[in-house]
């Protein structure tokens, strides 16, 4: 007799572990569904009072009902900006070595095998360390100058002593460095400045003619002046000393430095401003895009590749022609959630921006700037409770942003994906 | 039916009846070299040998393949077949551990050269891959680009080669309506054809196919060799096939390889008909292999 022991139970047993797995597997899930939407709940009941167009519109206050986070939306997106058109070029151009220039030679495939491991390590490195990183490498340039606030190379800008002069207005001194020891005017009769009221300084020989006019134009001044401001027939000898015209400094004058930065100004190093931010974000996200790139080059089927090379391409053809754009649907993807990242990342930006109370937009690269993660911080951080309110307001916002990102991640993803050979 | 239906074809194109051989169903034509001409030479092996790192894949091979006519491969999985092919048009590069010694020459010019440009090497022989792979473009687009990367044409040009390339490879008549849609929507054997068309749309001299039918029904198979009977007065065609009527209805000329040696070198007919090695008998008639 053939002894099959105990065959029912067994099964009744099984059937009760398979319905009781299904169970628990549900209450984990149902767990993070529930604190998402604990989550989600409480920050919409206590942000959504105060989320409003002034909200959006308005900057950082020392009252809660006036806060907004303009300065921190632009500083984010700008920021994320430089971040995503300097990480995506490169983090495609080092996939493709990565994936399509696979050396033959031993040594340099071993090279290439060390750096594969490098990037798959820098992806799990803390962002707080690339905070460092980036304080180093782009505020200070490794400490080439001695200062921040004291850039060693500058483009763009014009720096000024501004003084009075004895009737009152600003005269402006153009320097070559902010930093510039020697203060041009002293007290006394200076000499020509120009209609800005900034110093003029006119070479006699080269220009013979209006040097002849300029000093026409200094006596009259002279004269001007030499009536008191107090004196009958003032006003008419100033105003016949038309400006352009030479002045006089008063003897309490004291500098005061200002400088005029256009709209490209560039610094080196860069300081806290929002490039050396989106430069250090750039670090965060580039293994990232890097890794999802050589996963969507690789997904490019091998077969394409050959044909493509059988029928006379070279190398770069097949990768221009084929390959990528093949893999760009996936790249754009993972560049798109690498970016999402990059603006919810709130620990490099403190290292790097280090103030969260901006109440303008930045308006160039090297501007002082804060990120919405940051800004969301000080607020929560306060001890009034009608900031940490502004703070749900903020996260409402972020998640806004956040998720509108992740869908258009969906939808390019959804829109460009075809099946491949 | 379709298996008759390729038989059909093939006895059309047989002029002359002979003998078959009881293993194979198969008629022979009579070939030019009957006559006594023997074709010039397009590609030169001497003392040809394949290494994929220590594996020493093809041994001293000798063989001279004769221009403008279909050469076949045959032999048993692993014996080298496309590892010889893929040497004729150095895809065998992409494998970091393959190399070779000896002579491959393609008329006069050495193959082997490491300083011979291989992009330009394979614009000059096309190859036709084992599974169909044509790109992800429209199918217009998948002909033109080999002409596109190599030549600057103009638009009506391009179109001209696009449609002959097509009709050589009688895919014209199915594809001619619809040229921008994509090539992917195409069926396997169109999809071959269309790799084919692809091929000779960039002028190539030799064709390597390294079995270009195996992913295929028997009707498809049936017009890709009826398309290698049109293009062998045009191209040298070197093929690699497991199917025995395959070699026996569609080459000129038949190499037995079998663990990397090359056995046995001929006519087809006489390989097939008349082999001189006894390991070739025994694989064409299906002992072994």
């Amino acid at each position: 007799m053939n002894q099959r022991p105990q065959a029912y139970s067994s099964r009744r047993k099984r059937r009760i572990l398979d319905r009781s797995f299904v169970i628990v597997c549900v209450a984990a899930a149902s767990m993070s569904i529930v604190a998402l939407t604990v989550l989600i709940g409480a920050i919409l009941y206590q942000g959504m009072g105060h989320l409003d167009w002034a909200f959006l519109t308005g900057s950082p206050s020392r009252s809660a009902e006036k806060a907004g986070m303009l300065p921190a939306m632009v500083g984010s997106i700008y920021a994320c900006v430089i971040c995503a058109s300097v990480a995506i070029p490169l983090g495609i151009g080092t996939a493709i070595l990565l994936e399509e220039y696979r050396p033959k030679n031993r040594w340099l495939a071993k090279a290439h095998q060390f750096i594969q491991l490098n990037i798959t390590n820098l992806a799990g490195v803390p962002s707080v360390v690339y905070g460092i990183l980036g304080l180093t490498a782009f505020v200070s340039f490794f400490g080439v100058s001695s200062s921040v606030n004291e850039p060693a190379w500058e483009f763009g800008v014009s720096h000024y002593d501004e003084f009075f002069d004895m009737t009152g207005d600003y005269v402006s001194v153009p320097l070559s460095k902010r930093s510039s020891p020697t203060v041009e005017l002293r007290e006394g009769l200076q000499g020509y400045w120009g209609p800005q009221r900034e110093m003029v300084t006119l070479k006699p020989v080269e220009d013979p003619a209006r040097w002849k006019q300029v000093k026409q134009q200094f006596d009259e001044a002279i004269a001007a002046l030499t009536v008191q401001p107090d004196a009958p027939g003032y006003e008419q000898a100033h105003a016949a000393a038309a400006r352009p015209f030479a002045g006089y400094v008063r003897a309490s004058a004291q500098p005061i430095r200002t400088s005029e930065k256009a709209h490209w100004y560039v610094c080196i190093p860069f300081g806290r401003g929002v490039l050396a931010g989106g430069m250090t974000l750039m670090l965060v996200v580039l293994p990232i895009i890097i890794i999802s790139s050589q996963e969507s080059l690789r997904a490019v089927p091998n077969s394409l590749r050959h044909g493509t090379l059988a029928l006379g391409c070279t190398r770069w053809q097949m990768v221009w022609k084929m390959t990528l754009p093949s893999a760009i649907p996936g790249i754009m993807t993972g560049s798109i959630l690498a970016m999402s990242r990059a603006i919810g990342e709130a620990a490099p930006i403190l290292i790097i921006a280090g103030i969260v109370y901006i109440t303008f937009t930045p308006e160039h690269l090297m501007d002082d700037f804060t990120a919405m993660p940051l800004q969301i911080f000080d607020w929560a951080g306060r001890p009034q409770t009608a900031f940490h309110h502004v703070a749900a307001s903020g996260i409402i916002v972020l998640l806004a942003v956040l998720l509108s990102f992740n869908a258009l991640a969906v939808i390019i993803r959804q829109k460009t994906q075809k099946p491949l050979g | 039916m379709p298996m008759t239906q390729s038989e059909d074809i093939v006895r059309n194109k047989v002029s002359s009846a002979h003998v078959a051989p009881p293993a194979l169903q198969v008629e022979f034509e009579d070939s030019d070299e009957a006559a006594g001409q023997a074709p010039p030479t397009a590609l030169k092996l001497q003392k040809f040998n394949s290494w994929y790192g220590n594996y020493h894949a093809l041994h001293d091979i000798d063989m001279d393949i004769p221009e403008k006519r279909v050469t076949a491969y045959i032999g048993p999985s692993g014996c080298g077949k496309s590892t010889l092919l893929r040497w004729i048009n150095r895809m065998n590069d992409l494998i970091p551990s393959a190399r070779a010694t000896g002579m491959l020459h393609l008329h006069g010019l050495d193959l082997l050269d490491r300083d011979y440009d291989v992009v330009d090497l394979r614009r000059r022989v096309g190859m036709v891959f084992q599974k169909p792979n044509p790109f992800p473009k429209s199918i217009y687009d998948n002909v033109a680009f080999g002409p596109r990367l190599h030549m600057r044409l103009s638009r009506s040009d391009l179109d001209q080669i696009v449609e002959r390339s097509l009709r050589r490879s009688s895919l014209w008549d199915e594809v001619k309506d619809r040229l921008k849609d994509s090539a992917l929507g195409l069926s396997g054997g169109q999809q071959q054809r269309l790799c084919i068309a692809r091929a000779i749309a960039a002028e190539p001299e030799v064709l390597l196919m390294d079995e270009p039918c195996s992913a295929l029904d028997p009707k498809s198979t049936a017009a890709i060799e009826e398309l290698m009977d049109e293009l062998r007065n045009d191209y040298t065609i070197v093929i690699v096939t497991h199917n025995m009527q395959q070699a026996a209805r569609a080459s000129d000329y038949c190499a037995f390889l079998f663990q990397g040696d090359l056995i046995e070198f001929g006519d087809t007919k006489q390989v097939f008909t008349n082999p001189r090695n006894e390991q070739t008998e025994n694989y064409i008639t299906g002992r072994f292999g």
